[in-house]
């Protein structure tokens, strides 16, 4: 009898085991069918244009001449940029959140970091229009012009352009950068602080031991922004100017992958035109899975680290 | 308690049930530019016939002639007609309707300048072809005699994504200017030689009011309803032409005397000293040979209704009603719908 109850739960085990699993395997299909049916629609494109879809320059529907280029440059020029801006502050707010912060700010300060997450991206487009292109362009007014000279503040002021973009995408991946690299420093072993102590570390030379002990899941808070940063349309498309060149000038308005996707697929009656859309979708499927696996690597890999070293009870915690 | 539910729900199934008997959904999808005219009228309809009603996606024209040709809704709609090649596409011979027209006025902000300026269509490719620069440019000031222009650089903004508004204003240029033509070419989307694009009518006219010195084109229904001013355009008459209900529906009275049997043309620079030059037809896409028979018949009907009743809801949109000469045509090609 006992051990037919026994045999019982082990098959319900079994049971759950599977039907649990059969959801798991659902979502790596719903990712293969997706890359698959990316390069099964952009066929005529990719056989087109081979190779040289993703160097050339022109994209003129008129004329069913199509190149990425433009769009590729636009998408990388302005995560770079908002990744260069948004970095310094991000770990800047996880530091002081998990190693300074007085413990009555703690929350109210990871709530707000984590409101400006929940903003939806259409509201920081309209923001970017009314209050970020007004500033951006009184500043390129401003700018004096023996830097305009220079290929980096070339063109016009027309507020519009790679640096408002770069901004707004800046203040929008803040609040995950952020985030994950707070959880990281927290999975730092507290036995790494005492020992930096105990060796007569200053409070400030701690802090430098733990991030650099946290530095690869650092590195993978920050590759998770960028993630974040490839795929951004809405706010991108309001305030990029949309314009496709390759411009090193901060002030020339340009294009992402996402927004040009965003704003020409519904009229794309063209088939090839289409299928060029879509390998443009399909290189953003790649980009993003690629940089995102990488940064859950990292993270991954640094947690794993923090298991292996044997914790010591924090005194701090140990006394409360 | 038990059974009051009981019967609640015996009788809310009823009459579902026979909701779903009487009831004819019929649906439809494509260009944006119309979408208040076509919900207004199938309201309306919708009155009229309780047990009619007509369901419309504005997806876009593209998008529209894509799910008409893969027969996911029973009719399309489109801002630009359809090519020789899409038609083919299709598995059986679509056609054209005429319902409304509209049209698209270049929009500005000049520092110092408030008036309405004139623009020939020449003028308008050579801005938008990067040639002339300077609102102090000769071209500009010989048509402006009076007009005191600074010497701002233009900045030209034109529409990001593919729009039905896009390829009026391009149709337009094209015909005008040949290098314009050649150089653009004529579609929803077009290789800009230069410029910044704002999504929507609201991103052209948000970014030519924040940028001074811009230019921009929008629908003239935008532009009136937020009161923005436009500027006049030369017609192929040579009257300057400031774009009204009127000047538009003149403009397709003026082209109907050469309107192909098929619908399918372009109004832009249509003859007729009243006619406003950038004007054109939105287009409503039925099959000949529809295959859900009852469902034609309706459709059929309700654009009976559309041509005729329905034209008195497009002043208070501000849309330009189709001229009578259209009209009658219209009615005609109705009739071909093998029913």
């Amino acid at each position: 009898m006992l051990k037919s109850r026994i045999l019982h739960r082990a098959q319900t085990m079994d049971g759950f085991r599977l039907g649990t699993g059969v959801f798991a395997f659902f979502l790596v299909l719903i990712v293969a069918t997706l890359g698959w049916e990316l390069w099964r629609q952009s066929l005529l494109s990719l056989q087109k244009f081979g190779f040289g879809f993703w160097v050339t320059e022109t994209w003129d529907p008129v004329a069913g001449r199509f190149g990425a280029l433009p769009f590729i440059w636009g998408t990388l020029y302005s995560s770079i940029l908002a990744l260069l801006l948004a970095t310094p502050v991000a770990i800047g707010i996880a530091v002081f959140i998990s190693e300074l912060c007085p413990a009555r700010l703690k929350q109210p300060l990871i709530f707000l970091t984590e409101l400006l997450a929940a903003i939806p991206s259409i509201v920081y487009g309209l923001w970017g229009i009314f209050v970020l292109v007004p500033a951006v362009r009184a500043l390129q007014v401003a700018t004096p012009s023996a830097l305009r000279q220079l290929p980096l503040f070339s063109g016009p002021p027309l507020g519009v352009g790679m640096l408002s973009a770069g901004v707004i995408l800046a203040i929008m991946i803040v609040p995950f950068t952020s985030s994950v690299a707070r959880e990281v420093l927290k999975s730092v072993p507290a036995a790494q602080r005492e020992a930096a102590y105990a060796l007569g570390a200053t409070r400030l030379e701690a802090i430098r031991a733990a991030l650099f002990y946290a530095r690869t899941g650092i590195v993978g808070a920050v590759m998770l922004g960028f993630g974040r940063a490839l795929g951004e349309t809405m706010a991108v498309t309001m305030v990029i100017g949309n314009s496709p060149q390759v411009s090193w000038s901060l002030f020339a308005p340009q294009y992402t992958m996402a927004a040009v996707l965003a704003n020409e697929f519904t009229e794309a009656a063209n088939p090839l035109y289409l299928n060029a859309l879509i390998e443009i979708g399909l290189f953003l499927f790649i980009i993003t899975l690629a940089v995102n696996s990488l940064s859950r690597l990292l993270i991954w890999r640094m947690g794993r680290i923090g298991k292996e070293v044997v914790t010591l009870p924090a005194p701090a915690e140990a006394a409360a | 308690m038990k059974r009051a539910l009981i019967s609640i729900a015996s009788v809310a199934l009823l009459s579902s049930a026979t909701l779903v008997a009487q009831t004819m959904q019929i649906n439809g999808a494509g260009a944006t530019f119309p979408y208040p005219i076509y919900s207004k009228w199938f309201a309306e309809y919708n009155k009229l016939h309780p047990n009619v009603q007509i369901n419309y996606q504005s997806i876009g024209s593209g998008g529209g002639i894509q799910q008409v040709t893969s027969q996911t809704v029973f009719f399309g709609a489109t801002d630009g007609p359809m090519t020789d090649e899409q038609l083919k596409a299709a598995p059986g011979p679509l056609m054209h309707f005429p319902t409304v027209l509209g049209a698209v006025v270049p929009v500005y902000n000049i520092p110092g300048f408030s008036g309405e300026l004139k623009f020939t269509g020449r003028l308008l490719a050579d801005i938008y072809l990067g040639k002339v620069k300077k609102w102090n440019d000769p071209a500009i000031a010989q048509l402006n005699a009076g007009a005191k222009l600074p010497a701002t650089d233009i900045t030209v903004v034109h529409r990001s994504e593919g729009s039905g508004t896009t390829y009026i204003w391009v149709d337009y240029l094209s015909k005008v200017a040949p290098d314009f033509k050649q150089r653009v070419g004529v579609s929803t989307s077009v290789n800009w030689p230069l410029g910044v694009g704002g999504k929507g009518n609201e991103g052209v006219s948000g970014l030519v009011s924040q940028t001074p010195g811009a230019i921009g084109y929008v629908e003239l229904i935008y532009a009136l309803q937020n009161k923005i001013s436009f500027g006049t355009v030369q017609n192929a008459a040579g009257d300057f032409v400031r774009a009204s209900l009127e000047s538009v529906t003149a403009a397709a009275a003026g082209a109907a005397a050469n309107m192909p049997a098929d619908f399918r043309v372009s109004i832009t620079n249509a003859p007729g000293a009243k006619a406003y030059p950038i004007s054109s037809f939105t287009w409503i896409l039925l099959y000949q040979d529809p295959k859900d028979k009852a469902q034609g018949k309706t459709m059929v009907d309700f654009m009976k209704w559309a041509l005729s009743d329905g034209q008195k809801y497009c002043a208070a949109l501000g849309y330009a009603p189709l001229p009578p000469s259209v009209v009658k045509l219209g009615m005609t090609a109705l009739g071909k719908i093998k029913l």
